[in-house]
């Protein structure tokens, strides 16, 4: 019992951080039916920007809750800024051709991050400073929690209700789900879908990086790769909740997660070894979408002629 | 005269290939020779060749979104590897009254055959039920069986599972660019036959394509059976030529090369998908060469940045011209249009 509620503790930890990733992705998804699979690049480029900052305002040195929140908050920003200048840039011009030709410039744009990062930091793993005391509180047994991992709970949930504030009660929200509804009747009401768009984008990628520093806090090593394999993850975790639906990304997320963690634990009962990690996701994602195509929450849509 | 026409092609094909494969040799072809970099570039090309047209069966001719490619090449590179290893030994010396040339093309051209249909039935496992789903819900399966058969490989003790896999050296360039022509060849004329129209039909609307009595699931499955076995080829040729095999050379990135290859050429074009596996195989290697820039003190390696560029030489294309280098058109419809610019009309057929 004390192990399947630590599994379940690790699983729901990772879970969440998925479900920070998964709802940009779900967002942008969305917005544009495009995968904008530089998403999980973003996720690194948050975890990155928030190590700069930590290690060059001091707050790795002396920790404490102020110096967290910065750099939270930091690396959130940046990566926004970077999140609209990638639409800007790259998704804009290529948003009125194929489906081929985004999807390929979304990848293009993935690459592009992992090589520049490469090159500026060199593929050698950094370890992220600890912000906030980290201790271990033991629940009954031999499951334990740590702070950080109570950290990573309490601040994905804060961003997500924030989310779920900003696009069901603010104006912009009302013109986010207006235009993922139908982006060109929404133009002709009056709503700049530009400005929507590169706003979702600025939402996603703070998000992502919000993800990344809170990974960092858990597991500190950082590399310039470590978007790749989370951020595939995380978009599984997307459609897996059914893709274009909020709630239906943070859903995902966490299943994900715990699948993920359980199957680590307990596979082998099965005769699945825990080496079979990654491929869990991917397996359920298969399952998913054969069987219920829309995901789990997702509508389905009846194709017409 | 087609028919010598033909004969002609062949011998001159068969006699090009074994001239660059001599080259390639220690000895060289009568004193000529390519270095060992540049014989790694031509064999890379001559495989990616082969991906990027079988790869543009399924997604440039019939319109189906995969990004899974990889994971076919690997099932064939490990599935013959395996063959090889067991039994390659056998059969050569079975053979050895061949001589030693011969007896090894024998191994390489049933590791072949083995490759191929596995691939192939693998493709058809995958295939089925996933060519129900329609545009990125297809991409993302796809990509995930390709994931799921690259940690199955990598968990299968018995082709070495995370330490890596040796293969004998059985390919040479011979075969790996005669393969690349058999592939162009079969792909082309797939492409031009009834089946290939249909195939078309169903890239252009698949629902008008079903109302005109198009089996359009039955098309699907085929094409991608077909794309998968050649995938697979190209993977016994990468193993048999690399002699090592890694799961971690058949990662998604991987295939998201081919996916590449097949766009920056342009989609539904065989010359097309050529140009874009020689672009995308040369112009990493090309991008090596660029100078360091020293300014004010700090110098920049640009040679270091290459990937970088790549990157960048990547989005700009599909920027400035989505449709790829080629778009739709071949090579040989550029060249029938200069010559129709020159001839008064009334003279064509």
């Amino acid at each position: 019992m004390d192990t399947f509620v630590q599994q379940l503790i690790n699983g729901l930890t990772i879970g969440s951080i998925y479900a920070l990733i998964a709802l940009g992705y779900t967002m942008v998804y969305g917005i544009l039916r495009l995968i904008n699979f530089a998403h999980g690049d973003i996720y690194m480029l948050g975890a990155y920007a928030g190590f700069i900052i930590a290690t060059s305002m001091g707050f790795a040195a002396n920790p404490s809750a102020i110096g967290f929140a910065v750099t939270l908050v930091g690396s959130m920003a940046i990566a926004a800024a970077v999140g609209m200048a990638i639409e800007r840039f790259a998704y804009r011009p290529v948003r009125k051709y194929s489906k081929m030709t985004t999807l390929i410039t979304a990848i293009g744009m993935s690459l592009f991050i992992e090589y520049l990062f490469v090159f500026i930091f060199s593929g050698t793993p950094r370890s992220f400073p600890q912000l906030l005391p980290n201790e271990n509180i033991t629940l009954f047994g031999n499951a334990t929690i740590s702070t950080s991992q109570i950290l990573i709970f309490v601040v994905s949930m804060l961003l997500m209700f924030l989310l779920q504030w900003i696009i069901y009660k603010t104006k912009i929200g009302k013109a986010m789900r207006a235009v993922s509804f139908n982006l060109n009747s929404a133009k002709l009401m009056g709503i700049n879908t530009n400005f929507v768009i590169a706003f979702t984008f600025a939402l996603g990628s703070a998000l992502a990086a919000a993800g990344g520093v809170l990974t960092a806090q858990y597991n500190p090593k950082i590399e310039p790769l470590m978007g790749i394999m989370t951020g595939l993850k995380a978009f599984v975790a997307a459609v897996l909740g059914g893709i274009g639906n909020i709630p239906g990304a943070v859903l995902g997320g966490l299943l994900i997660g715990a699948a993920e963690t359980l199957v680590v634990g307990y596979g082998g009962y099965i005769g699945v070894p825990s080496t079979f990690r990654d491929a869990v996701a991917f397996a359920i994602l298969i399952l998913v979408l054969l069987l219920r195509p829309a995901g789990l929450l997702g509508s389905n849509v009846q194709e017409k002629v | 005269m087609s028919w010598l026409k033909n004969i002609g092609a062949v011998v001159a094909i068969f006699a090009v290939l074994y001239v660059l494969n001599a080259m390639m040799s220690s000895a060289g072809f009568f004193g000529t020779g390519i270095n060992d970099y540049q014989s790694r570039l031509l064999v890379f090309i001559a495989i990616n060749i082969i991906l990027a047209t079988s790869l543009n069966l399924i997604n440039g001719f019939t319109g189906q979104f995969s990004i899974g490619h990889a994971g076919f090449m690997a099932i064939g590179a490990y599935a013959s590897a395996y063959f090889s290893n067991v039994y390659g030994e056998s059969i050569v010396r079975s053979f050895s009254f061949l001589g030693e040339t011969a007896a090894v093309s024998v191994v390489l051209l049933i590791a072949i055959i083995v490759g191929a249909l596995v691939a192939a039935l693998m493709g058809l496992i995958v295939g089925i039920p996933s060519l129900r789903l329609k545009g990125d819900y297809l991409a993302i399966v796809t990509l995930g069986f390709a994931e799921i058969i690259r940690i199955v490989i990598l968990n299968i003790d018995a082709v070495g599972g995370a330490t890596g896999y040796s293969v004998p050296g059985y390919a040479n360039f011979f075969w790996i660019g005669l393969f690349a022509i058999v592939t162009i060849v079969v792909i082309n004329n797939i492409v031009n036959s009834d089946s290939g129209r249909a195939l078309v039909s169903i890239r252009e609307d698949e629902l008008a394509a079903e109302a005109m009595g198009v089996n359009t699931t039955r098309y699907k499955v085929t094409a991608f059976v077909i794309g998968s076995a050649f995938a697979g080829i190209a993977g016994v040729l990468f193993a048999h030529n690399n002699k090592f095999l890694h799961t971690n050379d058949f990662q998604f990135i991987k295939s998201f090369e081919i996916i590449i290859m097949i766009v920056i050429g342009g989609m539904g074009s065989i010359t097309g998908a050529i140009l874009g596996a020689i672009i995308v195989t040369l112009l990493p290697e090309l991008l090596r060469m660029l100078p360091d820039v020293t300014l004010g003190g700090f110098t920049v390696r640009f040679a270091d940045l290459r990937l970088v560029i790549f990157a960048l030489i990547l989005i700009v294309t599909m920027i400035v011209r989505p449709q790829g280098l080629l778009g739709t058109m071949e090579i040989g419809h550029i060249f029938k249009r200069f010559r129709r610019a020159d001839k008064p009309t009334g003279g064509m057929k």
